[in-house]
């Protein structure tokens, strides 16, 4: 970890600002008017049911989700208003995206390796011994083996290919993360040691990162700030500890006093 | 350093047909820099309630308390955020951390999310828990399985990692034996003499009378019933 660069957590620019954000399946709701910044280094956590439209708003933030409404402001850049193509560029290298299901963001018949290494070549690396090299690294970042290189994702646990997918998406070192349930469907355990090596891998690498998740004791520990969804729109946003300790929201109350021990 | 006006509070309890209960009102203080003030008040008089509003976890319904240039009952989630980063500490009586994470990181934490070499921040975490008499064997273990007193102390390590201007202190000898008690309190009188501004709960009466250099009855902040 010690060559990792540090990075100053703080700055006046948001690198992703959010407004009046809306989304709408026919005449149902998938998200209405959400507005929010995020800052280098912040990390913020979006909670809600099923069905509260945490989802549709992480697809239209990362671009695989066309809104309706709204605005979206990256680096200065309207993501909105850009090309396909420069789009997806981002989405290869600045931003990352890791999928709940670790098989939905892994390509499953090519190598641990191959998996880390074929998102460096995306963005132009070609040289065989570096890439091979990075991907050992990345490997090591995230405690998979160095022997498990060249194994399939499918002779991994469900704990190793969420690390591998993680891996994967980090590799091309990007500044804005997205995260759809990481830790759901783990051990407890599993959840623990993934906690831990995303709080190491946003402090030390400055990201950004919005994760989606019905856990409360994962927002708890992982984001700085909180933003609660019903029925499509953000009811409460605010510190996490304050959103949970001092809900001031009807939904968010029932919500925080319905978990067992936050 | 820490300066409370006119600060009041109230909970909404929207599951309670939306009953509104006033828990605070017209609350102020002052903490100097170097000085220890040590809240009192009967179970329930509102200290853990005003610990928690300058901590930022607690909306204010109204007033001001200013911490290392803001105002917290007003900052927003990102001030609040760098302020506990490098100004505003607190030990509270729960350790709420990652499983898993080593000891060692748990209270080097703090530094690394500053910046410090994590040499550095290793190192200054050893020396506290070395101070704090927990045994090195336990250093590469999860906190979470230790015993409560190991727990606090584990805690207060981890408050004490950085020299943040302002300190929160709740109950930080409560279930310590003599000698660590002993190692407790002189950290806060060495915070105290490089000028740290201290709020505390102390239950510990004797504690209590060494450290702060004033007291506050949060009684005389509850609001009163109306007629």
């Amino acid at each position: 970890m010690g060559m990792m660069e540090r990075v100053a957590v703080t700055s006046d620019q948001p690198l992703l600002r959010v407004e009046g954000l809306t989304k709408r399946y026919g005449s149902r709701i998938g998200c209405a008017d959400v507005g929010f910044d995020l800052y280098p280094g912040e990390v913020l956590g979006i909670v809600g049911e099923s069905g509260s439209g945490k989802s549709t708003l992480l697809s239209c933030l990362a671009g695989h989700l066309r809104p309706d409404e709204g605005a979206i402001t990256y680096d200065r850049r309207d993501v909105l208003a850009m090309a396909e193509t420069e789009r997806r560029r981002l989405s290869r290298t600045e931003w990352a995206y890791v999928h709940q299901n670790p098989r939905d963001g892994l390509r499953m018949g090519v190598s641990a390796g191959g998996n880390v290494g074929e998102r460096l070549m995306a963005v132009g690396a070609r040289h065989y011994g570096g890439i091979r090299e990075q991907a050992q690294d990345w490997l090591g970042r995230v405690e998979i083996a160095a022997d498990r290189i060249d194994d399939r994702p499918a002779q991994f646990s469900g704990g190793m290919q969420q690390r591998l997918q993680i891996a994967r998406n980090l590799v091309t070192g990007p500044r804005l993360v997205f995260m759809d349930e990481p830790t759901g469907g783990l051990d407890v355990s599993v959840q623990a040691r993934l906690l831990d090596l995303l709080r190491g891998l946003v402090r030390d690498l400055g990201l950004s990162v919005i994760i989606v998740t019905h856990d409360l004791a994962v927002v708890r520990l992982l984001a700085h700030r909180l933003m609660v969804m019903k029925g499509g729109r953000v009811v409460e946003q605010g510190l996490t500890d304050q959103v949970l300790d001092d809900p001031q929201h009807a939904y968010t109350q029932i919500l925080v006093s319905s978990v067992l021990q936050v | 350093m820490i300066l409370i006006e006119d600060l009041s509070k109230s909970f909404t309890l929207h599951n309670q047909g939306a009953a509104v209960i006033p828990v605070m009102e017209g609350a102020s203080l002052s903490v100097a820099p170097g000085e220890c003030v040590g809240l009192t008040g009967q179970s329930g008089a509102g200290k853990s309630t005003l610990m928690r509003m300058v901590w930022g976890n607690y909306l204010a319904a109204g007033g001001r308390i200013m911490v290392g240039g803001i105002d917290v009952a007003t900052a927003s989630p990102r001030e609040i955020i760098a302020l506990r980063r490098d100004r505003l500490g607190y030990v509270s009586q729960f350790l709420r951390v990652v499983p898993r994470v080593p000891t060692l990181e748990v209270v080097a934490e703090p530094l690394l999310a500053l910046g410090t070499p994590p040499e550095t921040a290793k190192a200054r975490a050893a020396e506290l828990l070395r101070q704090l008499n927990i045994p090195e064997r336990l250093w590469g273990l999860s906190p979470t399985t230790f015993s409560g007193g190991e727990q606090q102390r584990v805690n207060i390590a981890r408050g004490f990692a950085h020299p943040y201007p302002a300190l929160l202190l709740d109950e930080p000898t409560a279930s310590l034996d003599a000698t660590n008690r002993e190692v407790v309190l002189r950290l806060i009188e060495e915070a105290k003499a490089r000028g740290a501004a201290i709020l505390g709960i102390f239950h510990d009466e004797a504690a209590r009378a060494r450290v702060c250099d004033r007291l506050v009855d949060v009684t005389g902040f509850t609001p009163k019933v109306a007629a």
